[in-house]
């Protein structure tokens, strides 16, 4: 039981290469802390220095009060599962799980004990003797588990642990670490590019962009108050439609200090197809040019009327000038309709030009 | 179509017999003339059918051997190649594999040039530096004696880049996780990398055990002592009688035992060979 704190963690490679900007994040004893991020953002880097298989060039880690830069991985007291779950290929699944415990010397009876209790808390006890090749994806992700659960360590640090699984294992997968971290109540650090995954799983998610963090903090609340575009764009799917607020259109709807502000977000959730503006908030007239029905729900992607230039934080999103409106699956509007959909004030995002700053308006 | 295909096949099978027999007619000549009587042999009168003296011709080889001057009994001969070549092997195996898990798993000054220089050397068999290899292993008084047959074959860039480019394909992450788990890097070594080279190692075991077992050249300039000599060396000077009858039977059956432990080796191995190609570990 131990909580992690990081003080202007920075990486900097040999080559002049900044991987880490300076970091701060503070992780209390039992917490869930997901890193999410786009790839090369520097969240598996940072994990990566926590287990002690990077150097940290800058700054300090602190695992459970004490500083561990210096100390060799095996003794942080961490354990981790890895993105292809590095087994061990010629041994058994209870030598996977034994490994470590023998390597510190422990007696056999006790490790039998262990990895008998973690394989069947993982459903392995059928599995244990077979190797790992004989498993399937999921099998061998919880061997990974068990590894690590085996220890009994201070931390555990997940990179990416669910992403060679199929989608539907995956979820499952989710709700599984999730209760089996609620059960152990064991600090827990983990890694993922799935901003779903970060949701559902965080108690504290702290998103990372160019080896920066650009917010940190509650799920709901960086949702719902996205500190910059990045984040905006980044958390929610589909995401935030960010747009610039010069044009006269939008600006003219937007009083006080919120004309001020440079980009406007809008969730395509909070849309509504309506005639009426409500007071304070923003109307857009759009021409559906494509749907997507998925049952639930439905996307309506429209285009603004004048060639307004939309604000793309994060490259390959949607082209400018259109926006994504999503609606309850039982309506669905012909393609090429003008439609006029609206918003209300307290659903508007405001951001300085630079995307930078949130302006609470 | 289908008559087609039946006489295609017919032509295959054919070329395949025909290939067979040119490989296999002169082992069985081999086999023939070892036991049949030396006269007939020496008259041109053999026999392509078995003759009757395969125990007393086979025993002579093995215990006694020819009754020229040099007489050395072949038993004997398959002892030193068989130490000579799986010295060569084991040797080769161990020396290559450790020079391979430094180069790739630790960081030291001149890593790179040592490679290269391990690499170059491929170029340099021991026919190119055989008189500077002679003079230091006769400097160090190791003619005669199984460390000079072994020694200087057995350092192998061969073998080296092998087992480099095998390290390459393991995963950084086993390396991670077992840094993790608490193994150091000989623990590594010992309990993950070694046991993942397992058919690496028995595949190059029997390339190497060949190449061993068959050199000649350097047994040739090492060993002038009868009973250092290799079975190789040794069916050569049989051949070579200056005032008396060539022993064929004898020459023939040392012959035959000189295929023996390769064909051996291959049987046993290509289990394991096998194996390694099929199961994909990693």
């Amino acid at each position: 039981m131990a909580n992690v704190t990081l003080r202007n963690v920075r990486k900097t490679y040999p080559g002049g290469f900044e991987a880490i900007k300076g970091v701060n994040v503070d992780v209390a004893d039992g917490q869930f802390c997901v890193l999410v991020g786009p790839s090369g953002c520097g969240k598996s880097t940072l994990l990566r220095m926590v287990a002690g298989l990077e150097t940290v060039t800058g700054g300090e880690i602190d695992i459970g009060g004490r500083i561990v830069n210096q100390i060799e991985p095996a003794d942080r007291d961490i354990a981790m599962v890895f993105q292809n779950y590095a087994l061990y290929p010629h041994m058994s699944v209870f030598n996977n799980m034994a490994y470590g415990l023998r390597n510190r010397g422990m007696k056999e009876a006790e490790v039998k004990t262990r990895v008998d209790e973690a394989a069947r808390v993982l459903e392995l006890t059928a599995m244990l003797e077979r190797k790992p090749r004989q498993l399937s994806g999921g099998q061998r992700q919880r061997v990974a588990m068990g590894r690590a659960i085996v220890r009994q360590p201070k931390v555990f640090l997940f990179d990416e642990p669910l992403s060679n699984l199929d989608a539907k294992l995956r979820i499952a997968m989710r709700v599984e670490i999730r209760k089996l971290q609620r059960r152990l109540s064991t600090t827990s650090i983990y890694v993922t590019h799935d901003q779903l995954e970060a949701m559902t799983l965080a108690d504290i998610l702290v998103v990372m962009n160019g080896g920066r963090v650009e917010q940190v903090g509650n799920p709901l609340a960086i949702y719902e108050k996205p500190a910059t575009t990045f984040v905006a764009s980044f958390i929610g799917a589909p995401p935030m439609n960010l747009m610039s607020i010069r044009s006269d259109e939008i600006k003219s709807q937007l009083s006080g200090s919120a004309s001020e502000a440079g980009i406007l977000g809008i969730r395509p959730e909070d849309f509504v197809i309506t005639d009426q503006t409500p007071a304070g908030g923003v109307a857009l007239p759009l021409t559906v040019e494509a749907i997507e029905r998925v049952g639930a729900e439905t996307f309506v992607y429209g285009s603004r009327a004048q060639d307004e230039q939309r604000i793309a934080a994060t490259p390959g999103e949607l082209p400018p000038g259109e926006v994504i409106v999503r609606i309850p699956g039982t309506e669905s509007p012909a393609i090429g309709a003008k439609i006029r959909v609206a918003v209300v004030r307290n659903k508007l995002h405001l951001f300085s030009g630079d995307g930078r700053t949130r302006i609470e308006a | 179509m289908v008559e087609d295909e039946g006489i295609r096949r017919y032509v295959a099978h054919a070329i395949l017999w025909i290939g067979i027999a040119i490989v296999a007619f002169p082992v069985y000549i081999a086999i023939v003339a070892s036991t049949q009587d030396n006269a007939l042999i020496a008259n041109g009168q053999m026999s392509l059918l078995p003759g009757g003296h395969f125990f007393e011709v086979y025993y002579q080889t093995i215990f006694v051997g020819t009754s020229g001057s040099t007489r050395e009994p072949v038993g004997n001969m398959m002892l030193n190649s068989l130490v000579m070549a799986l010295l060569i092997a084991v040797g080769k195996i161990a020396i290559s594999i450790i020079s391979a898990y430094a180069i790739v798993y630790f960081r030291f000054p001149f890593r790179m040039p040592i490679f290269w220089i391990i690499f170059i050397t491929l170029m340099l068999p021991v026919e190119v530096r055989i008189y500077p290899t002679y003079k230091i292993v006769a400097d160090l008084h190791m003619l005669d004696s199984y460390a000079g047959l072994a020694l200087p074959l057995i350092a192998s860039a061969t073998a080296t880049l092998l087992f480099r480019q095998f390290f390459m394909t393991v995963p950084d992450e086993l390396l991670e996780a077992s840094r993790i788990d608490g193994a150091g890097p000989l623990r590594f070594f010992w309990d993950t990398l070694l046991p993942l080279s397992r058919t690496n190692m028995a595949a190059l075991f029997v390339i190497l055990f060949i190449l061993g077992w068959n050199q000649y050249l350097w047994p040739l300039l090492i060993t002038t002592r009868d009973d250092m000599q290799t079975i190789q060396v040794g069916i050569r000077k049989m051949i070579t009688t200056t005032d008396a009858l060539t022993e064929w039977p004898i020459v023939m059956a040392t012959a035959v035992l000189a295929m023996l432990p390769p064909v051996f080796v291959v049987v046993v191995m290509q289990k394991l060979f096998v194996r390694g190609l099929v199961e994909t570990e990693k």
